[in-house]
């Protein structure tokens, strides 16, 4: 079995991950030469005296661990309706928001009560997330329009859910969410990362998802008449985001210990978008690899942190990230990498090929 | 060389990953001839014509069209090169008016009043005689009519070389015979025709000359006049003629006695009228009648695969609800949809995740098949149906039209039906995977499994059928079995009129 995956993979067969993982190498080759020191960790002290992992890279991987979450939901919505869901940042903030306000009633915060807020944050995001699903599943609207609505109005709910504030939240739990658990080196939301991964797997492995979706997003008219229930596995994809949806908004207001509706996680959605793209999942939907998406969702990530360390302004960055972009995106395309194969064809062919092509012309 | 010879391909070779799917292949049309190329399915037609139309390009070989050597890289140089194609789908606009779907896209015209060319498009529509009117929307047009427009546009875009893939696929005779009109029409006016059907009665009809491709090789050219039939589908296939005939020497029709599996009374849905039905274990039955005739809808309505208007339905005497088709799989009912692109198959999945597909709905969300289990049931399949592909991971879309269909008759078989209906299982498929077929229906009955098929030619259902439903106009006009099941009763009775 591994064996024959070793060499699947030696044979250049990655598939849709050859791109996202490229770039990547790319991206820490690039590193290395302008600093060799950029991907050093270290361990040390933080302010509340925990031993941590500390470096660019650890700042990388934490720093995206919002994005890879929302990605990973994005992929399965992105699969299995062929349009994406534009609502998940201003759905975070209503998550984050019902975060909050739980962990403000009454006096003193505990574990239960982190769990009980976190539940209803979840609650909350799903049924928004069913909202969604249903005008999509049901309604048979595109998925950007049916989730323009809660895009528009939905940092407006979060901010009636705490009465127009932005209330902080102190409490060692939250801080040891948003950073670091006492003796454990790495960063929580990467933990959280890893765990939400595992989820999905096992939900891949342990019921008929991953097949059910790619058939409803690449034939829906063949899935129904195999007696696939097309629109619950279209509804089920915006309550699984949902959920995504309320981790992303809870380890976000973590972070900073407040919830501020009209910052927290602003613009998100479009990277997350953008990571199921580089992750060479197809935005019309159909195939898909989570693992993919997470790997773009780091991309993304490295791609800021390295033009940030190269000290180019922040209003600069985006213009720098589209460039890149662009040029993942059109690589990834399968236009161009049939273009490619013929390339590499007539190489492998020898000169013959361009004697041929000169012929034409003349 | 001949002096009327309009298109010569010499050598044509095309390599695709895994398959050779043209080897050396020579091929000539002449001015005003229809030539039929033959071949089954994966035999190289399809490529040969996608080369031909700049769609593929070619490995080695060379085209000359009228003596000069050409290159087409794009449909647009096959254009240019006079080179015209009308596809099985129609690639028009329906929502746009017959006229406008004459002219959208050519240079020529971008800035052509719309008079102007509404008058153009119904002189050329009066001069080939074709019914419609230069201002009707295409969409409104039937399927012969709107196949006939395509010709007319290719026409008038000056070709000289047209190429009709599969273009009587989805017509019914009356249409046929028009289409036919429209051929020996233009074949008088010195344009060569290149026809590719499945229908071996219809090359005998219209074509002068026969090519047969098998295997990505060439067979050879033969007049047709002086083919036989028999031998034609020899050369197709290669071998198993002699089976071929014992097959069609015909079973004899005797009446199913045995405990009745499915009956429904009354049963209707949003496209059917009201209908009794009824079959027994192990007995293969067939819907026959026009296309329009509502016998899709029919086994359709059985499946719940439309939405579902009233009627007791009854399996094995007791009472069930069938308002969707995971009711009418769970109920031991399995159903091979009649477009086999559009309902059938999964084309990005893999062959084995289009084998399972039906087996895991029934099994449940919560059951997923394991992926080695899953294997074990592919490779089980693909060697017991023969299927033709690089892998069991292969895309099921990249295999041929007939394979295709075994991948979904391998998804319904795996799910072990008590009852199976088959809609068009051998539509656009080749002569000897039809067969192949129809030999799996009558081993299934053996079985003691109920088989509806259907098929628009009638001697296949004759083979395999003990008892034929005949429709017209969305009603049963009859049902006919024992002696009566023979061509000619079966198209008196659709026709209607005299048959009592």
């Amino acid at each position: 079995m591994m064996k024959d995956k070793l060499r699947k993979i030696a044979k250049g067969g990655l598939g849709q991950l050859a791109i996202p993982l490229i770039a990547i190498a790319l991206l820490v080759i690039f590193n290395l030469i302008r600093d060799p020191g950029f991907f050093v960790i270290g361990l040390s002290h933080n302010n509340d005296g925990n031993l941590v992992l500390q470096g660019n890279l650890i700042s990388i991987i934490n720093g995206a661990s919002e994005l890879a979450v929302l990605a990973m939901g994005m992929t399965l919505v992105t699969a299995a309706c062929g349009g994406q869901d534009i609502s998940v940042g201003a759905a975070a903030a209503i998550a984050g928001s019902v975060f909050v306000k739980t962990l403000k009633s009454g006096a003193g915060i505990s574990g239960g009560k982190v769990f009980v807020a976190f539940l209803l944050a979840c609650i909350v995001a799903m049924i928004f997330g069913s909202f969604n699903g249903a005008l999509v599943a049901i309604f048979k609207i595109q998925p950007m329009i049916a989730t323009l609505i809660l895009y528009t109005c939905g940092r407006s709910i979060a901010y009636w859910i705490n009465g127009g504030a932005t209330p902080t939240v102190s409490s060692p739990i939250i801080t040891a969410m948003g950073s670091f658990i006492p003796g454990i080196p790495i960063p929580t939301p990467v933990l959280i990362v890893i765990f939400m991964t595992i989820l999905f797997k096992l939900l891949f492995r342990f019921t008929s998802l991953e097949l059910f979706t790619q058939s409803v997003g690449i034939n829906g008219s063949a899935a129904r008449l195999n007696g696939i229930n097309t629109t619950f596995i279209k509804l089920l994809s915006f309550i699984i985001l949902g959920v995504c949806v309320a981790v992303a908004g809870s380890i976000g207001v973590s972070r900073l210990g407040l919830i501020n509706h009209e910052t927290l996680l602003l613009d998100i959605e479009m990277d997350a978008i953008l990571a199921v793209a580089i992750g060479g999942n197809s935005l019309g939907g159909g195939r898909f690899k989570i693992s993919g998406s997470i790997i773009g969702a780091y991309v993304i990530q490295m791609l800021t942190i390295t033009l940030y360390a190269m000290k180019v302004s922040s209003t600069d960055v985006k213009a720098y990230k589209a460039i890149v972009i662009v040029i993942l995106v059109v690589i990834g395309s399968p236009v161009f990498k049939e273009k490619f194969g013929k390339f590499m064809n007539k190489i492998r062919k020898g000169k013959d090929g361009y004697l041929e092509k000169g012929a034409e012309k003349a | 060389m001949e002096e009327n010879c309009l298109l010569k391909l010499r050598g044509i070779d095309k390599l695709f990953p895994g398959v050779h799917a043209l080897n050396n292949v020579d091929f000539t049309l002449r001015k005003g001839e229809i030539h039929a190329l033959m071949g089954e399915n994966g035999a190289g037609k399809s490529t040969l014509i996608k080369i031909l139309t700049g769609v593929y390009s070619m490995d080695a070989g060379s085209i000359l069209v009228e003596g000069k050597d050409v290159h087409i890289n794009s449909p647009q140089d096959a254009q240019n090169n006079g080179i015209s194609t009308v596809y099985q789908e129609i690639t028009l606009c329906p929502n746009l008016t017959v006229a406008e779907n004459m002219f959208i896209g050519r240079e020529d015209n971008l800035w052509v009043k719309q008079k102007s060319y509404e008058k153009r498009a119904e002189e050329i529509l009066n001069s080939l005689q074709i019914p419609a009117r230069a201002r009707q929307q295409l969409g409104n047009c039937s399927l012969a009519v709107q196949q006939m427009v395509a010709i007319a546009r290719a026409v008038d875009m000056q070709c000289k070389v047209l190429i009709l893939d599969e273009p009587t696929s989805s017509l019914d005779d009356k249409e046929v015979n028009m289409l036919f009109g429209l051929m020996r029409d233009l074949k008088s006016r010195g344009v060569g025709i290149i026809f590719v059907t499945h229908f071996l009665e219809q090359v005998y009809e219209v074509s002068d000359r026969i090519t047969v491709l098998r295997n990505g090789e060439l067979v050879g050219e033969f007049l047709t006049e002086e083919l036989p039939q028999v031998q034609l589908v020899a050369k197709m296939i290669g071998k198993e003629l002699d089976e071929l005939n014992n097959l069609s020497e015909g079973e004899e029709h005797k009446e199913h006695t045995g405990e009745v599996f499915y009956e429904a009374k009354g049963l209707s849905s949003s496209e059917t009228l009201p209908f009794d039905f009824s079959i027994k274990k192990g007995e293969v039955n067939g819907f026959t009648g026009l296309l329009g005739s509502g016998r899709s809808e029919s086994v359709r309505a059985i499946f719940g695969a439309d939405k579902v208007g009233g009627g007791t339905v009854k399996i094995k005497g007791k009472t069930v609800k069938i308002n969707k088709p995971v009711d009418a799989m769970k109920n031991g009912i399995g159903y091979l949809a009649e477009d086999r692109k559009r309902d059938g198959i999964i084309a990005d999945l893999s062959v084995r995740e289009n084998i399972i597909l039906a087996l895991q709905v029934m099994n449940g969300f919560f059951k997923p098949i394991s992926r080695s289990e899953s294997e074990a049931f592919a490779d089980e399949y693909i060697k017991a149906l023969n299927i033709k592909t690089a892998s069991r991971e292969t895309p099921v879309g990249s295999l041929s039209g007939g394979n295709q269909q075994k991948v979904i008759l391998a998804r319904w078989l795996l799910t072990h039906p008590d009852y199976l209906i088959l809609d068009e299982p051998t539509r656009g498929i080749d002569v000897g995977t039809k067969l192949e077929i129809q030999k799996l229906v009558l081993k299934l009955a053996e079985e003691d499994v109920s088989v509806t098929f259907i098929s628009s030619e009638i001697e296949e259902m004759l083979r395999t059928c003990s008892r034929l439903i005949v429709m017209r106009d969305r009603h049963i006009v009859g049902e006919l079995k024992g002696n009566d099941l023979n061509q000619a009763q079966v198209m008196k009775t659709i026709a209607g009129g005299e048959s009592s």
